[in-house]
């Protein structure tokens, strides 16, 4: 089994395998088999397209968390330019889950503050697996407030299992953090616009994602709970995961169409991950987009939709 | 029946099972110290035990009812309904749970709100029926809340809002967690109109709503002992692989760590609230 590939990508990987083989039996002999190549190719990507079209709910969610989908930092590096990092609450700690900063995006300034998860374990362990702690959060915060009294666009990127569940979290007051967020976020006076670029998982995700405008990359998630963390509460059994994320309909399409999300960017064929640089430019030309369509609503106006669109959110009869 | 309670009279046998013989309703026992207590006279007491002060959880109805005064109540949103806009089913279908919810405790979904008095001042309260599928947070109950918000703001009445809950309503997915930002948005406003706003956090008070609502009041209150936090204790113990301290996440350790300003008994709560609020709106001592 190949590791770069998911379960359900192993028919991909067997083709994949097959077209090494023969590149390196190619090399040895003479005898000419690009052609042959060339077709396994071609039916590497069929494949790959038909797979990819119907994917399932748990699937996406794989593809969400893939150990090799690019990170906030990964697309900071190839979407803006004169990136500087701030750092710290001014009361605690820094809080590395969470960076945030200064940077240009087409020259024009704008604050960037997203979650970033690690990629070797050593990383991972620094980043705290994207996992913030109140710091984390407050820090944020006072990036976002920086950013209204320079006028600067503020630009978040969610990628988070959730908030940190710890026992220190919950001391210096993980709840208030989360709420005084969104508190603040509702009010800001300077545009904002979220991207969840993996996997946005409940408070800890809305916590920096409260906006004028909500982008999903094809293959993020967005949901109240993890799908296990569902299934362990409503199925009584954490292995019901993949039926709780079709119950609760996480992925960008269908949030999608029930109105929750403005914008899907679209990923490569095969995910993020298989063409970073490509995933960037997307990313890139998305968030340009977005501030045009932003640039152009007076700052009054702007607030007040916010607000009205925050007010309609929920389902009920009268 | 043996030989022997055959023989005795049928005036002198007792059921065997003990607990039946008891009418209901007329004696409760204490969930803390276990004393057996007369239900009226707890009732009286505020539903808190006489002998350990064991704040009880109590119905939403019941508390803003004993925390308003008698005349003026008025109802806000209760007309509002619950829908299943997901079709959501888990075990159970969400409508079926819904509807269970609602036989069980007489209540639309999982907020009540009331515009009244307290003391005289008058102002708009909100209190959560934990009964209601956990006191979870849907559609309904960031409308209501929104409502009583709004109502509050028009009027320049403070707003308080007892809560009581588990969270989010996983069965309304995304939905529910946006009901975080829309309740905190519309605190930002009230805030904004200089309304005062308590939140009261009883017994339990987790998650979503913890982490929205419950802890933007200009003054944070809880009840004695209730278990209030983000995450859920059997959570943080299977991440951090301990045991948790004695008294962790309940209202004790919040004052000490600084995130409520107060505790208040819930005898002493019409009092407390009053006196804050006639301060807060340069009102004489109530």
């Amino acid at each position: 089994m190949n590791l770069n590939f998911l379960d359900f990508e192993q028919p991909i990987a067997e083709l994949e395998a097959k077209i090494e083989e023969l590149r390196y039996v190619g090399s040895d002999n003479e005898i000419n088999i690009s052609e042959e190549i060339n077709r396994l190719q071609s039916k590497s990507r069929e494949l790959t397209e038909s797979i990819f079209s119907s994917l399932k709910s748990a699937q996406v969610a794989q593809l969400a968390r893939h150990p090799q989908r690019p990170y906030f930092l990964d697309y900071v590096e190839r979407v803006f330019t004169d990136f500087e990092e701030l750092h710290g609450d001014r009361a605690f700690a820094d809080d590395l889950a969470i960076v945030g900063g200064m940077a240009r995006l087409e020259g024009r300034p704008v604050m960037i503050i997203g979650q970033q998860k690690g990629r070797d374990t050593k990383e991972k362990v620094r980043r705290n697996f994207g996992m913030p702690r109140p710091e984390g959060y407050r820090k944020a915060k006072r990036l976002m407030e920086m950013a209204e009294r320079f006028k600067l666009p503020v630009l978040t990127f969610i990628d988070t299992p959730g908030a940190y569940p710890g026992v220190g979290a919950e001391e210096r007051g993980q709840s208030e953090a989360i709420a005084r967020n969104l508190f603040v976020m509702s009010e800001l006076k300077t545009p904002i616009i979220s991207t969840v670029i993996g996997e946005g998982g409940s408070g800890g995700a809305l916590a920096i994602g409260v906006c004028d405008r909500l982008m999903m990359l094809q293959y993020s998630t967005y949901s109240v709970i993890s799908p296990e963390g569902c299934a362990s509460i409503l199925w009584k059994s954490a292995e019901k995961a993949a039926e709780a994320a079709e119950a609760m309909g996480l992925t960008a399409q269908r949030l999608h169409e029930l109105g929750l999300v403005d914008h899907i960017i679209n990923e490569p064929l095969g995910g993020a991950h298989r063409d970073m640089d490509t995933m960037a430019e997307h990313l890139k030309n998305a968030l340009l987009d977005s501030l045009d369509r932003l640039d152009a609503i007076p700052l009054d106006k702007l607030l007040d939709q916010r607000y009205q669109r925050l007010m309609q959110y929920g389902n009920f009869t009268e | 029946m043996n030989w022997f309670t055959k023989l005795l009279p049928s005036r002198i046998r007792t059921d065997a099972s003990g607990k039946k013989s008891i009418p209901e309703g007329i004696w409760t026992k204490c969930d803390s110290c276990s004393a057996v207590l007369y239900r009226a006279e707890i009732e009286r007491n505020m539903n808190v035990c006489p002998k350990c002060n064991y704040h009880m959880r109590v119905g939403a109805r019941w508390r803003l009812e004993h925390f308003l005064d008698d005349e003026e109540r008025v109802e806000i949103g209760e007309n509002l309904k619950p829908v299943d806009a997901l079709k959501f089913r888990d075990l159970k279908k969400y409508k079926d749970r819904l509807n269970q919810a609602q036989k069980a405790t007489n209540e639309n979904d999982a907020l009540i709100v009331m515009q009244g008095r307290l003391k005289n001042i008058p102002l708009v309260a909100a209190a959560f029926e934990f009964r209601f599928m956990g006191g979870s947070m849907g559609s309904v109950v960031g409308e209501r809340f929104v409502r009583g918000v709004n109502r509050a703001a028009e009027q320049q009445v403070p707003f308080i809002c007892f809560s009581a809950s588990g969270g989010a309503r996983m069965q309304e997915a995304l939905f529910s967690l946006m009901q975080m930002a829309k309740t905190s948005a519309a605190l930002a406003y009230l805030a904004k109109q200089g309304v005062p706003y308590i939140s009261v956090m009883t017994d339990p008070t987790m998650g979503g709503v913890s982490a929205s609502l419950a802890m933007l009041g200009d003054i944070n209150v809880a009840e004695p002992n209730a278990l209030i936090g983000f995450a859920g204790p059997r959570v943080i113990e299977q991440t951090v692989r301990e045991t948790l301290p004695e008294g962790f996440q309940r209202s004790e350790f919040l004052l000490e760590h600084g995130v409520i300003d107060m505790i208040v008994d819930r005898r002493d709560m019409r009092d407390r609230l009053a006196n804050l609020l006639a301060m807060m709106t340069h009102k004489p001592t109530p």
